[in-house]
C-alpha cells in the first residue's frame, strides 16, 4: 500500500514525462479521437472512414494506420495534422493488423476471405495473400519479426506464418473464437485470447521455433456470470512480468502474473472493454470501452484505474504515439 | 503442442424430408430448393478449411425425399458407410428414422421441435441442434416477464401442432410468473392463404374475433402454420403487441443478425448461395459444425467417439450468439440463446437478464433435467 501511495504521489507531482498522443478508433462514430497523455484531455476528433477498428502507428510516430472495415481498405493519417494520406489496399473487411517492427510491411487479417494480406506501406502494393483458417482476426508478430501469428475465429487456431516465405509453419488449436495474439518481448511466449472459450492460451516458443501449448489461463469473478468473462485484447509489460487481459462484457481487465499464469486482480474499467495500449514508458495502460464510449487509464505499477476519458461512439482500438 | 497430422475422414449426410405444403403466407418466404443444404455446404467448407491444417477430410451428401421414401433414402445413405446424418423432418418421421438407423448411427435433429422428442420420446442416437418448442416459448415469455407484461391473451390455432405450442406457452407462463388471462381458438377453415385484397375481409373479421378479452398486456399467437397469426398485429380489438407466431418471433437465426461477429458468417453464406440465410440453414450449419468440432478436437470421425465428446464437459462451440453452445446431457439438446426477431432486426435475445439457473442461464429455456423424462442418456 505504501508503494501505491508513493506512485500516486509521483504521478500527482507531475514528474517530467513526455506527452504522447493517444489515438482511439470509434467503430460506430466513424472517427478517431486524439487524447493528450499529459493533460488526459481529448484534443481532437477527426473522420476516419467507415467502421474504423484496428489502429496502429508507425515506429517514427508519423503515420496512423486504421482498418476502415466497411471501406475495405486501410486509411492512413498524418499523426500531427490528421490530414488523410493515400490509403493502402487491405483486401476485404480488414479488422486487425500488425506492423513489422521496422515500419513495413503491414500484415492485415481479412475476416471475410480467410486471408492474411501483406501490404507494403511505401509502394502501397499487396506483397502476398496467405490463406488461413475461417474468420482471421488477431495478429501478432514475434519480436525478431520472423513469425506473424494470425488467429482464426471459427477455425480456432493460431497460425504461425513465416515472414520470409509467407508459408504457415505451425498451427496450434486454441479455445473458441481466438481474438488476439500477444508475444512477450523476449519472444519466448505467445498469449492467445479466446473470447467464447473464456481463456488465454499460453504457447511457449522453443529454441527451434516450435510452439508448445503449455497452459490455459481461466478467469473467475464472484457475481459475474462465467459467460461474460470474454478475453479480447491483451498486453504484456516489456519485463515480461505482467499480462493485462481485457474481459469484454465483464467490464474488467484481468492482471495476470506472466510467469506463474496466476490471475492476481481484476480492475474495473468501462463497459465492454476491448483493446488496450501502453504509453511508451509503460506507466499507463489505456483501454477502450465500447459500450460506455470512453477509455480508462490504468496505472500499470499500482494496477489501478485512474480515470476515464470520454471519446467518440463505440471506441474499439487504441494506439499511442512513440516518444518524439 | 504442435498438431500431429492425424487422418480423420468425416462423411456426413443431410436428409431432408419434403412434405406437401401450402404456399407461404408471404412472397418473402418462398422456400428455396436448397433449404438446409446450403447451410450444410457452408459448414463443410468451414470444416474443410480447418481440416486442411490438420489432415482431416470432410465429405457431404445431401438427400431429399418425400415422407414415404425417407426410410429407404436413409437406408441408402447408411449403406454407403455414413454414420452421421443430419435430419430435417417432422418429429414422427425423425423417430422412425432414428429407430431404423440403429445405435451405431449419430442422428442430428435440425428440423423437429416437438418437446416430447427431448423427453419421453427421446432416443440415445439423436442429438437435437434445433431448439424445442418449449425453449422458444420460454424465450418469448421470459422477455414479456422482463418487460412486466405478464397478462397474456393467447390466440391459438386448431391444429394439433398449435395445441402443442399453446401447451408450451402455458408452461412458460407458469414458470416465469405470467398469467394467461384469456385463451381463444382461431379455427382453420381451409382455403387459400393468399387472395387478392384478402386484407379487406381480415380487417373486418379480426377485431370482432379478438374483442371483449380480459385485460391483457400482450397477445401471444400460437399458430404453427401461419394460418392467422401474421394478420394479428394491427388488427386486434385492443392495441397490444403480438408475440410468438407473429410480431416478435423466437428464432435460432435470421439474415439481419450481425452481433457477435455474425456479419462475416452472413456474408460467407450469401457469397456461397446468392440468397439470405434461413433458420433451417443455420440449424443444419450448426449441426455439421458440431460434428466438425468433434473431429477437430478428437481426431476421430467415429460416430460413438464423436457422440461421447459432444456430450462431455470438454465440448464447446462458438455459434455467433455471444456465448458458447453446449449440450444437455439429460436429453441431448443443444443449449443456445434464442433471438427475438421483429422481421427486420434482432429486438432482444433470451435468456433475459435476471433469469438465473444454478448451471447456466441457458438452462432457463426448455426442459431442465428434473423436467425431462428422457432416460436414454443415463444420468445427465
Amino acid at each position: 500500500m505504501r508503494r501505491l501511495l508513493l506512485t500516486a504521489a509521483l504521478v500527482a507531482g507531475g514528474c517530467p514525462a513526455l506527452a504522447n498522443k493517444i489515438f482511439v478508433s470509434n467503430e460506430r462514430g466513424n472517427t478517431i479521437s486524439v487524447i493528450d497523455s499529459e493533460s488526459w484531455e481529448k484534443i481532437a476528433e477527426f473522420p476516419a472512414g467507415n467502421r474504423p477498428r484496428g489502429i496502429t502507428i508507425s515506429p517514427d510516430g508519423k503515420h496512423v494506420y486504421v482498418c476502415a472495415s466497411d471501406d475495405n481498405l486501410v486509411r492512413v493519417f498524418d499523426a500531427d495534422t490528421y490530414e488523410e494520406l493515400p490509403s493502402l489496399p487491405s483486401g476485404p473487411d480488414p479488422e486487425l493488423f500488425v506492423l513489422h517492427p521496422s515500419g513495413n510491411p503491414l500484415y492485415i487479417a481479412n475476416e471475410d476471405d480467410n486471408l492474411v494480406t501483406v501490404t507494403d506501406v511505401h509502394t502501397r502494393q499487396i506483397l502476398a495473400e496467405v490463406p488461413v483458417g475461417v474468420e482471421p482476426e488477431g495478429m501478432g508478430i514475434s519480436p525478431d519479426a520472423r513469425f506473424v501469428v494470425n488467429t482464426s475465429e471459427t477455425t480456432n487456431m493460431a497460425h504461425f506464418i513465416d515472414t520470409a516465405d509467407y508459408q504457415i509453419k505451425y498451427n496450434v488449436l486454441v479455445d473458441q473464437r481466438p481474438r488476439y495474439a500477444e508475444y512477450s518481448k523476449d519472444g519466448t511466449k505467445l498469449f492467445v485470447t479466446a473470447e467464447i472459450g473464456g481463456t488465454v492460451s499460453v504457447i511457449e516458443i522453443g529454441d527451434d521455433d516450435t510452439p508448445d501449448l503449455v497452459h490455459k489461463i481461466a478467469f473467475e469473478v464472484p457475481g459475474v456470470l462465467p459467460e461474460w468473462l470474454q478475453p479480447v485484447g491483451a498486453r504484456i509489460t516489456s519485463d515480461g512480468k505482467w499480462l493485462f487481459v481485457a474481459l469484454g462484457p465483464a467490464n474488467r481487465v484481468a492482471v495476470v502474473d506472466a510467469a506463474t499464469y496466476e490471475v492476481k486482480d481484476y480492475i474495473m474499467v468501462g463497459q465492454r472493454v476491448w483493446q488496450m495500449a501502453f504509453t511508451p514508458d509503460e506507466k499507463y495502460l489505456i483501454t477502450t470501452n465500447g459500450n460506455s464510449n470512453d477509455v480508462t487509464v490504468i496505472d500499470v505499477a499500482a494496477q489501478k484505474a485512474l480515470r476515464s476519458i470520454p471519446v467518440g461512439q463505440q471506441p474499439w482500438g487504441v494506439a499511442v504515439q512513440p516518444d518524439q | 503442442m504442435p498438431l500431429a497430422a492425424q487422418s480423420a475422414d468425416l462423411r456426413a449426410a443431410v436428409l431432408r424430408v419434403d412434405y406437401p405444403s401450402l404456399a407461404p403466407i408471404s412472397r418473402f418466404e418462398e422456400v428455396p430448393e436448397d433449404l438446409g443444404f446450403a447451410g450444410a455446404e457452408l459448414a463443410m467448407e468451414d470444416n474443410a478449411t480447418t481440416g486442411a491444417f490438420l489432415g482431416h477430410n470432410y465429405q457431404l451428401e445431401t438427400v431429399s425425399a418425400p415422407p414415404e421414401e425417407a426410410e429407404a433414402a436413409l437406408g441408402r445413405i447408411l449403406a454407403e458407410g455414413i454414420e452421421a446424418v443430419v435430419v430435417l423432418a417432422h418429429g414422427d418421421d425423425l423417430l422412425k428414422l432414428a429407430d431404423s438407423a440403429g445405435p451405431g448411427v449419430l442422428i442430428l435433429n435440425a428440423g423437429a421441435r416437438g418437446t416430447s422428442l427431448r423427453s419421453q420420446d427421446c432416443r440415445a442416437n439423436v442429438l437435437h441442434v434445433t431448439p424445442s418448442t418449449a425453449m422458444l416459448a420460454d424465450a418469448v415469455v421470459q422477455f414479456a416477464a422482463w418487460k412486466k407484461w405478464t397478462r397474456l391473451y393467447m390466440i391459438r390455432g386448431s391444429h394439433p401442432e398449435d395445441k402443442e405450442l399453446a401447451d408450451a406457452y402455458r408452461r412458460a407462463a407458469a414458470r416465469f410468473g405470467a398469467r394467461i388471462v384469456e385463451e381463444r381458438e382461431f379455427e382453420d377453415t381451409g382455403g387459400s392463404r393468399r387472395t387478392d385484397t384478402g386484407h379487406v375481409l381480415v380487417q373486418r373479421q379480426l377485431p370482432v374475433f379478438t374483442e371483449g378479452a380480459k385485460k391483457h398486456d400482450v397477445v401471444i399467437a400460437a399458430d404453427a402454420s401461419d394460418v392467422f397469426a401474421p394478420y394479428l398485429p394491427f388488427h386486434l380489438w385492443d392495441p397490444r403487441p403480438v408475440m410468438g407466431s407473429a410480431g416478435l418471433r423466437p428464432v435460432t437465426f435470421h439474415a439481419a443478425h450481425e452481433a457477435w461477429g455474425a456479419t462475416q458468417f452472413q456474408r460467407r453464406f450469401e457469397a456461397l448461395t446468392g440468397r439470405y440465410i434461413r433458420e433451417e440453414d443455420y440449424d443444419t450449419w450448426l449441426a455439421l459444425r458440431v460434428l466438425g468440432e468433434a473431429v477437430t478436437r478428437t481426431g476421430s470421425a467415429d460416430a460413438g467417439e464423436m457422440r461421447g465428446y459432444i456430450l462431455s464437459d470438454a465440448f464447446e462451440l462458438a455459434a455467433f450468439k455471444g456465448q458458447k453452445v453446449t449440450f444437455r446431457r439429460w436429453n441431448g439438446q443443444l443449449r443456445q440463446p434464442i433471438l427475438l426477431f421483429d422481421g427486420r432486426i434482432t429486438a432482444s435475445v433470451s435468456p433475459q437478464e435476471g433469469f438465473l439457473h444454478q448451471n447456466s442461464p441457458l438452462d432457463t429455456l426448455g426442459l431442465d433435467a428434473p423436467e425431462s423424462q428422457c432416460d436414454a442418456f443415463q444420468g445427465g
